[in-house]
């Protein structure tokens, strides 16, 4: 049976790992080669490395963060942050990236992922959807934020996620803009609702502070994967104690 | 010295760091002179199988590939590079493939999220020595949307269940392929590749 994959994220900017609120705030959280092994030892299914900088500096100490990370961790490997070409995704695949993410530069540009899909396969190329709750009659919806979270776009989050599957990727990695970084749980109508419109793995992220919420995102909201920061980084839990407490629940781990 | 073929597609480096790890000197190369001198080769895929066979092609190492299984050399064949030694593909309308294995690689049926993404079980269907040291129903980490189905059931070594079940690791006398990646499916992964490199280089020795 596939087991659901608990994937620690790891914001960089200038070289080291930080954690914010609703995108902000940042507190500095270590050095990515040494938590990316870290996290490795402990039985993390993958990593994710997000450059939240975005600048040109930014991409090539991430490129020099890839590459040591990929020498002596052994699970996959999703990069992303700034990315804006096939170019830029070469580079990090070339590092030894085996995924890589692009969220502000597929919605200005949506061709990119098809350009990505082709070049390098559909399973190389994770979309990244920043979604935010609006409040609109009964029904849930949510808004695509883009550049970190601080541009609102007007665009529908579910229909956005479609056309992302349609156009070429091959996970989403969802983030809850009201839910990021409060440790008051994922957002699971928005997981779900997401999750149900797309034939692609979803990966839940944003608001895990407990491991019942991470439990809460795979049933509830049907998500594959979860992504949680704080509480690995600053050692809340271990990500031994989130598959021993999910494997208990009833829910397939790779342990 | 192990051959990292490349054909200018697949995680070339990924497989590179696996073998380095394991203190095995390798060189990632495209010339079939290297590949054929050396003690062991592996063929990395990620990605669609009409464009590996196409680059396979024209880098002029299917007829290295189709000659190393032929002299039954040490091969390990990984995902698309598993997928591209049978007869075809349905993947992008039926493209021919190297057909050093009777078989057809299909797709994964629909009811599951695909591409089938993350870490699954292989049983073992064999006893062998690529599994030494590995339990069985270990995780390994799969990323596909097709998987091969092939004729000859004597060279099915371990199954993994998604919808259907489906060889996950192959064997045919020095030729190795797994549908995973071992090379990202941590200290077991490390481990198959480890298994069959000891095999491969005692038998130079020998």
């Amino acid at each position: 049976m596939l087991t659901k994959r608990i994937i620690p994220c790891l914001d960089v900017t200038n070289g080291r790992v930080v954690k914010g609120i609703s995108f902000t705030d940042l507190r500095d959280a270590g050095d990515p080669a040494e938590l990316a092994a870290f996290y490795y030892r402990e039985g993390a299914d993958e990593l994710v490395f997000l450059d939240i900088g975005a600048t040109p500096e930014g991409r090539d100490t991430m490129v020099g963060v890839v590459e040591r990370v990929s020498e002596q961790v052994f699970i996959p490997l999703t990069v992303g942050g700034g990315l804006r070409s096939a170019h830029d995704m070469r580079r990090m695949l070339e590092a030894g990236a085996d995924k890589i993410t692009i969220n502000t530069a597929a919605v200005l540009n949506p061709e990119l992922i098809g350009q990505g899909a082709k070049r390098f396969g559909s399973q190389c190329i994770v979309v990244a959807i920043d979604a935010r709750r609006v409040r609109d009659g009964d029904l849930p919806r949510w808004q695509v934020l883009t550049h970190g979270g601080r541009r609102p776009t007007g665009i529908d989050a579910i229909q956005w996620a479609r056309q992302a599957v349609d156009l070429g990727a091959g996970e989403l990695l969802v983030t809850s803009w009201d839910a990021d970084g409060h440790g008051t749980g994922y957002d699971l109508e928005l997981t779900s609702a997401i999750s149900e419109a797309v034939t692609v793995p979803v990966i839940a992220s944003g608001g895990a502070g407990s491991l019942e919420h991470l439990h809460q995102a795979l049933v509830a909201g049907k998500a594959d994967a979860v992504l949680a920061a704080s509480i690995f980084h600053y050692r809340t839990y271990s990500i031994c104690q989130a598959k021993e407490y999910l494997s208990e629940r009833g829910i397939p781990v790779r342990r | 010295m192990i051959a990292i073929i490349d054909y200018g597609a697949g995680n070339v480096r990924s497989v590179a760091n696996a073998i380095a790890k394991l203190g095995h000197e390798s060189m990632v190369t495209s010339n079939p002179g290297d590949v054929l001198g050396a003690a062991a080769a592996i063929l990395p895929g990620v990605g669609a199988a009409a464009d590996t066979m196409h680059s396979l092609t024209k880098s002029g190492m299917s007829e290295v590939i189709r000659q190393l299984i032929s002299e039954g050399r040490p091969l390990f064949a990984v995902c698309v590079g598993m997928q591209v030694l049978f007869s075809g593909t349905e993947e992008g309308g039926w493209h021919e493939c190297l057909g050093v294995l009777p078989g057809t690689v299909r797709r994964l049926r629909s009811g599951n999220k695909i591409p089938h993404m993350g870490w699954n079980q292989v049983k073992q269907r064999v006893v062998h020595p690529i599994f030494g040291g590995i339990p069985d129903e270990a995780n390994f980490y799969f990323v596909h949307s097709y998987y091969a189905d092939p004729q000859d059931a004597s060279v099915v070594a371990g199954t993994t269940d998604y919808g259907v079940s489906m060889c996950s690791v192959l064997i045919r006398g020095s030729l190795v392929a797994t549908q995973f990646h071992p090379e990202k499916s941590g200290e077991y992964g490390l481990r198959i590749y480890a298994n069959f490199l000891k095999t491969a280089l005692d038998r130079k020795q020998a």
